[in-house]
């Protein structure tokens, strides 16, 4: 573990010193694999694990009792079959919003706190690490979410039509940069989300690690600054259109392959 | 100033006077949302060629045209004729470079930038932009400056959607992103001679 732990603090420093020579890069895959021995993420996974299993909040419970949709505490594959409907809620929910109610139900901690919340800090940073944890049992699995059940189905309908819904005043919708193959904004390049390969490119690589800040975002982090930057008005943490537009993704890209966690710029 | 609060309370006029109830992804994109700073919710809510650009597949050819007709009407085109010459292409480099504004961490004060090089290309020197518009490398060296290409140009950056009603472009003009005299900087950028565009 010690070994381990060196060896993600040696990644962690080469991340924090590597970006300026990249601020120009077209090329980042060959990038991405360099690190992909070394993903900074690992920390964050270390540190969820440790979350998962700590008895923590009012209630003084870890989260070992959490069902993630395969039965209690089972963490292994989980995230790769989400989102899905949860019979308890009565509501379809992310990887986010079914921890959240976990979080709430098993240890105490208010949801409203975490929806009120901001990215990077308190509790939703605690979240964090633990998506980086849950997700990366997920790593190597193909996306399976599951788009016969009638609910997933109407988040997913939904879902699409939220991705081309243009609003604010840039007339921007989700399909403005990400509805064509090839494109690029300045030199990112964007998964075309309207195909199978796109979709399962951008759903199967978030949560990432995001080496131009040194942050690790979840895909409510990162739906939250798409919709930042197409000047839309704040999307609601967890609320219904991350989580429409988050089973459009998963299912859109159902089959593909899961990086869990990325690597980013 | 004044426009860039007239124009959103245009969007909304043209809405509350639409009868049709909510959709539910309409009511999704409201409830969904919560107002954070200069971002506020009524930018949840959808004017005519955002709501008939909101599917993947095209309006038909008559709505296109009625859109686009009516969104040419909303163009303000330059006093005095002046379309690039009172501008500086060295302040349409910064606008064209700078994707800055009108997000919620940005204030009434941020100073917007066009984001061009978000998704054209415009200097050759500059292999750091966007495809998602077309490469507009040597822009007047290949087109000239006509009255008729200055006059398009500056419709097209006032309000894109007049020429193709469902085109990604901001409507930098209408939508008080930009303002007159910004626009005939990024003029300037596009057709002075003197401009890294057209070397």
């Amino acid at each position: 573990m010690r070994k381990k732990l060196m060896s993600v603090a040696l990644g962690a420093t080469i991340a924090s010193t590597a970006p300026a020579p990249f601020a120009q890069e077209l090329n980042f895959d060959e990038y991405r694999q360099m690190l992909a021995d070394g993903n900074p993420a690992e920390l964050f996974e270390m540190e969820g694990e440790e979350l998962w299993t700590s008895a923590r909040g009012p209630k003084n419970a870890s989260l070992e009792q959490c069902d993630l949709g395969l039965g209690a505490g089972v963490v292994a594959g989980a995230a790769a079959q989400m989102p899905r409907y949860f019979e308890d809620t009565g509501r379809v929910q992310d990887l986010e919003s079914r921890l959240m109610h976990c979080m709430e139900t098993l240890q105490g901690i208010p949801s409203a706190d975490i929806i009120k919340g901001r990215f990077g800090r308190d509790e939703r940073a605690k979240m964090a690490a633990i998506v980086a944890y849950v997700s990366a049992s997920s790593k190597g699995k193909p996306i399976n979410v599951d788009l016969s059940h009638p609910k997933v189905r109407e988040m997913y309908e939904l879902g699409e039509q939220a991705f081309f819904f243009r609003a604010g005043v840039m007339d921007f919708s989700c399909a403005s940069c990400h509805g064509e193959d090839g494109k690029r904004i300045r030199a990112t390049s964007l998964p075309n989300i309207t195909t199978a390969k796109g979709a399962a490119e951008g759903w199967g690589s978030w949560p990432a690690y995001r080496v131009s800040n040194s942050q690790f975002w979840t895909m409510q982090h990162r739906l939250w600054d798409c919709f930042r930057q197409q000047r839309t008005a704040e999307p609601v943490f967890g609320s219904d259109v991350t989580i429409a537009l988050s089973t459009f993704m998963a299912g859109k890209g159902n089959g593909g392959e899961i990086v869990w966690p990325g690597v980013k710029r | 100033m004044n426009k860039l609060i007239l124009a959103p309370l245009a969007l909304y006029a043209s809405i509350a006077l639409a009868a049709d109830p909510a959709t539910p992804v309409e009511t999704m994109m409201k409830t969904s949302f919560q107002a954070n700073g200069i971002a506020s919710l009524d930018r949840q809510i959808q004017d005519e060629v955002q709501r008939a650009c909101s599917s993947a597949a095209l309006p038909d050819a008559a709505t296109m045209k009625a859109l686009e007709e009516a969104e040419m009407k909303t163009i303000q085109w330059p006093a005095d004729g002046d379309y690039y010459q009172g501008g500086d292409w060295r302040e349409g480099q910064k606008i064209a470079l700078s994707g800055r504004g009108l997000t919620w961490t940005d204030t009434a004060d941020t100073v917007n930038g066009g984001g061009c090089y978000n998704c054209h290309g415009l200097d050759p020197a500059n292999e750091s932009y966007g495809t998602i518009g077309p490469a507009l490398h040597g822009y007047a060296k290949l087109r000239g400056n006509s009255e008729e290409v200055l006059k398009y140009t500056w419709g097209k950056l006032w309000n894109a959607k007049a020429y193709n009603a469902c085109s990604n472009m901001p409507r930098n003009g209408f939508g008080g992103i930009l303002t007159e005299q910004q626009i005939r900087h990024v003029m300037a950028y596009l057709f002075d001679p003197a401009s890294p565009v057209n070397k």
